[in-house]
């Protein structure tokens, strides 16, 4: 197996890695630096991002308005050190991007404009249409073009983390081109494999958001944090779930039910606001756990749509008129023109909550360290333990380039004066992912398909841990998705061919979802209270005496997992009540 | 206006506010339809040559060819290869010849097909396997252009934001919408007979930098863009923009380049005391 040496190995060129990748080039240009991806940089996920990222920059606006609306929104799940950390980073690295050419909306005297976002007191979210994830990418994927010693492995799989001497040394990965292993030694390796909302049915998530580094991680002895918080966007497309912005909401887009109701009113988002003025962190503009814990309420009522897709609410957007909607909702008309036959300036368009984002992942601090040394991670794919239970839209984007940084600074600190690396020993490491490959590829007693392992996974996750949960119900979840994990080892690989084998990266695949399915259903079932996106039938109020903390599960070889939990840190924001009743009280 | 589905409640009851309104959706769009794939296969493992190999999947009505690749792939043939990943036309990965067009697999509606749809992997490209092709000289000519800022005058972060109009944003707005699907680079004859042309998305970005006022790397890129691997190999056939799932209009950027590199021509060798000799 060819060993390729480097200095800081990155898995993912999303947002997150390309911020990292740009942030190590530039700090050390004598750094060599590894960026491996499964698919072209241009791919990764957050080029689906349509709405914008959130930075304080206008006069009204302060960091303490961020802070307070950030821990708030994740009903105070969120580390409050690294919020801190966070909104003051952000406007520098938006800013950053402005001067990497990022095409932000201006205002008339040419300074960047903002939009109202969800659960945002101020208007903070930056945006370049409704195309800012895309642009954000492109923008970071096309600067990193200067940089010579970033040396991207576009289209390698990664497999395996290398872990010797207590250190995480480098990784595993398959040339999909060509089939063969690669062994990358590095000094540090730093994370940025995005979320896994691919273990649901109904997703705004890309096919390649299936959790890889978030298993690799967990398989190599990292722990994941707080894997039970979902996250349900309100409004998805009901047949292909492609997402409709909160910006839909920000530019004054109303959500109705059969009876015309404007029914966040019933469930304490309210009083109603006049029709096309949007008032901040109310109403429509709430934020996106109780939008959609209020969509499964009318659903229950009754009160829901019965479409040909299935049960929705109405997104009614024509007040906006055509003229704003071309100018700041393009892709959203395009999107529900084109996939599902409605004219958004014409009619309201049926949305149901489709799984969008994961609030949980690979344990990190602020540093963006995980507790293995050498092992860092930023992105979706890490917990920093920003959005504690319930993500606000637009945070995200912006978390991608704080601690992409971060994790850069950290890696360099790190890897000053590190002892030489033990070439046999991460070898031996090597020689076991070989292994495992091989016996997939040798394997002859495989009795369970592929595609039907996946969807058992897929369906169990929506019917056990969707967005009301219950004792009996993660009981279950818990007990399908360890079965349907026995099963796996009994995979068939219908293709055993070595050139690009899509048929062994879906099983591949499907083995991180599983890994991640196990830590969100047993961290589900052992938080008994409701919180954010985590919300029990059974316990339906916050446990601040018992859960005011991380939930952190552990791997256990074919044992099932070990859950421990880790102090939340609060630093001035006691636990207080999420309002969102508006101003006008 | 068509009626409601049996049993909904069609949108105009539920209208909060004045105007009739259509039922939600597309009369119709829970119905589902036989498609018929004739998709080009090769692995370069187990093949000589390529060829076609047939299908028939259910797929709902209102679906796209991917949906009905991604139908084959989980229950006709694990051994189908194909590129995607957004189903949303915004990443760029599922470019393909469809029915002899470039086409994103997850942008070309079923409604718009009838009989057998050939499926085929993006022209001029080499074949990887199956629908997949190598875009390594595509990626190649995007880095050669320099499509990133070269800031006319540098400034510090804290110092804030370069400032920009909406005008000024308009005027390259359109061509940094590239997704770098390729399928420009499939439609154009010029690429496929001379593949050192660089051309029409690598060029557009090119030109999207050299239209934004915050950029002065106008002349740096010329290096490449003002050759004849460059804007001046296009003879203007125009099938890059037609193909184009972005809007992002190729073949006028390329037309804005040549105006402006021939005016530069003109500064430098006609007018006295231009740059030139
Ligand atoms: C439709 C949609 C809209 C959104 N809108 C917004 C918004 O408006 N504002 C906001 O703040 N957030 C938004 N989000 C959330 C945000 O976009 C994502 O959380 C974020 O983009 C994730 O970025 P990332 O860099 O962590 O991962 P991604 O961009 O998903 O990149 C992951 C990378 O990891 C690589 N990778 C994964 N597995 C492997 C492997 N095994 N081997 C090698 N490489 C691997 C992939 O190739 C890819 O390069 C949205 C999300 C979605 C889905
Ligand atoms: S210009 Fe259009 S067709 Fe060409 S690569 Fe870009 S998006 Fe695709
Ligand atoms: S799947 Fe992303 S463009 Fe088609």
């Amino acid at each position: 197996m060819e060993t390729i040496t480097t200095d800081v190995a990155i898995i993912g060129a999303g947002g997150a890695g390309l911020r990292a990748a740009i942030a190590l080039a530039e700090t050390d240009p004598a750094l060599r630096i590894a960026l491996i991806s499964k698919v072209y940089p241009m791919r990764s996920h957050t080029c689906a991002a349509e709405g914008g990222a959130a930075g304080v920059i206008k006069p009204d606006d302060s960091f303490d308005f961020h802070f307070h609306d950030t821990v708030g929104g994740g009903d105070w799940l969120s580390d409050q050190d690294c919020v801190e950390y966070f909104v003051n980073e952000a406007p520098k690295e938006l800013l950053q991007l402005e001067h990497w050419g990022c095409p932000w909306n201006r205002e008339a005297d040419g300074s960047v404009a903002v939009r109202p976002f969800g659960g945002m007191k101020k208007q903070r979210t930056w945006f370049a249409a409704d195309k800012s994830g895309f642009h954000i990418l492109h923008t970071l994927f096309q600067t990193s073009l200067q940089f010579p010693s970033i040396v991207r492995y576009d289209e390698y799989f990664a497999l395996d983390l290398l872990v010797d001497d207590g250190r995480c040394q480098g990784l595993t990965a398959m040339e999909m081109r060509s089939g063969q292993l690669r062994q990358f030694h590095a000094k540090a390796v730093i994370i940025a494999g995005g979320g896994a909302g691919r273990m649901f049915p109904f997703s705004t998530n890309g096919a390649i958001k299936t959790g890889d580094g978030m298993a690799m991680a967990y398989r190599a002895g990292a722990p994941l944090k707080d894997m039970e918080f979902i996250q349900y966007h309100p409004t998805g497309l009901p047949n292909t779930g492609s997402l409709l912005t909160e910006a839909c909401r920000g530019e004054g887009g109303i959500l109705v039910n059969k009876h015309g109701r404007r029914y966040l009113q019933d469930y304490g988002m309210g009083p109603e606001t006049p029709v096309g003025q949007p008032q901040l962190k109310t109403m429509e503009l709430g934020p996106r756990d109780r939008l959609s814990q209020a969509y499964w309420h009318e659903l229950q009522k009754g009160n829901t749509v019965s479409t040909q897709w299935g049960e929705c609410v109405l997104l009614d957007m024509r007040h906006l008129g055509a003229k704003k909607i071309n100018e700041r909702l393009p892709l959203v008309h395009e999107l529900a023109e084109s996939y599902l036959g409605v004219d958004i300036v014409k009619d309201p368009v049926p949305i149901r909550p489709v799984v969008h984002y994961m609030m949980g992942g690979i344990s990190t601090n602020t540093r963006a360290a995980t507790p293995l040394p050498g092992l860092f991670a930023a992105g979706e794919c890490a917990c920093v333990s920003l959005n504690g239970a319930n993500r606000l839209g637009s945070n995200s984007l912006v978390e991608l380039l704080v601690f992409g940084r971060s994790a850069a600074l950290s890696a360099i600190e790190h890897i000053q004066g590190l002892p030489a690396a033990n070439a046999a020993a991460l070898n031996v490491g090597a020689e076991a992912t070989q292994a495992r490959i091989r016996e997939l590829f040798s394997r002859s007693d495989g009795s369970e398909s592929m595609s039907g392992l996946r969807k058992e996974m897929t369906d169990t996750m929506e019917k056990n841990v969707g967005i009301y949960r219950t004792e009996e119900g993660l009981k279950e979840g818990v007990a399908k998705i360890h079965e349907l994990r026995e099963r796996y080892r009994r995979v068939i690989l219908t293709d055993r061919t070595n050139v690009f084998n899509t048929d062994l990266f879906q099983v591949l695949e499907l083995g991180s979802m599983l890994d991640c399915a196990e830590a969100v259903t047993v961290g589900a079932l052992a938080r008994k209270e409701s919180r954010g996106a985590h919300q029990r039938l059974d316990y339906p109020d916050r446990d601040d005496t018992n859960y005011l903390r991380h939930t952190m599960v552990y791997r256990q070889g074919a044992e099932p997992p070990r859950v421990d939990y880790l102090d939340v840190v609060i630093t001035r924001s006691p636990p207080g009540v999420r309002d969102y009743s508006g101003d006008h009280k | 206006m068509p009626p409601a589905q049996p049993g909904t409640v069609s949108a105009a009851d539920a209208a909060p506010h004045g105007g009739a309104v259509a039922s939600p959706g597309r009369p119709g769009g829970s119905k589902e339809r036989t498609v018929q794939l004739e998709v080009l296969r090769y692995n370069p493992d187990t093949d000589t040559e390529a060829s076609f190999q047939r299908y028939a999947v259910v797929c709902p009505e209102e679906g796209v060819v991917l949906d009905a690749l991604n139908e084959v792939k989980a229950s006709v043939d694990p051994t189908l290869n194909y590129r995607w990943s957004c189903h949303m036309a915004v990443c760029g990965s599922c470019g393909m010849m469809i029915n002899g067009e470039p086409k994103l697999a997850c942008h070309a509606f079923l409604r718009d097909y009838a009989g057998v749809i050939r499926v085929e992997p993006l022209a001029h490209f080499p074949i990887e396997r199956d629908l997949v092709t190598a875009p390594d000289d595509f990626m190649e000519k995007l880095k050669r252009v320099k499509p990133y800022l070269i800031p006319k005058e540098s400034k510090p972060i804290d110092a804030g934001e370069y400032k920009q109009t909406p005008a000024q944003l308009m005027k390259f707005r359109q061509y940094s919408m590239c997704i770098n699907c390729m399928l420009c680079y499939a439609a154009c004859p010029e690429y496929g007979l001379t593949p050192r042309f660089i051309g029409p998305a690598a060029l557009t970005l090119a030109h999207r930098y050299n239209q934004d006022s915050r950029d002065g790397g106008r002349k740096q890129r010329q290096e490449v863009a003002a050759t004849h691997e460059g804007v001046w190999e296009c003879t203007f056939v125009g099938a890059c923009s037609e193909v184009c799932p972005a809007h992002v209009d190729p073949a006028s950027a390329l037309q804005q380049m040549k105006i402006a590199s021939s005016v530069d021509w003109i500064v430098e060798h006609l007018i006295p005391g231009g740059n030139g000799s």
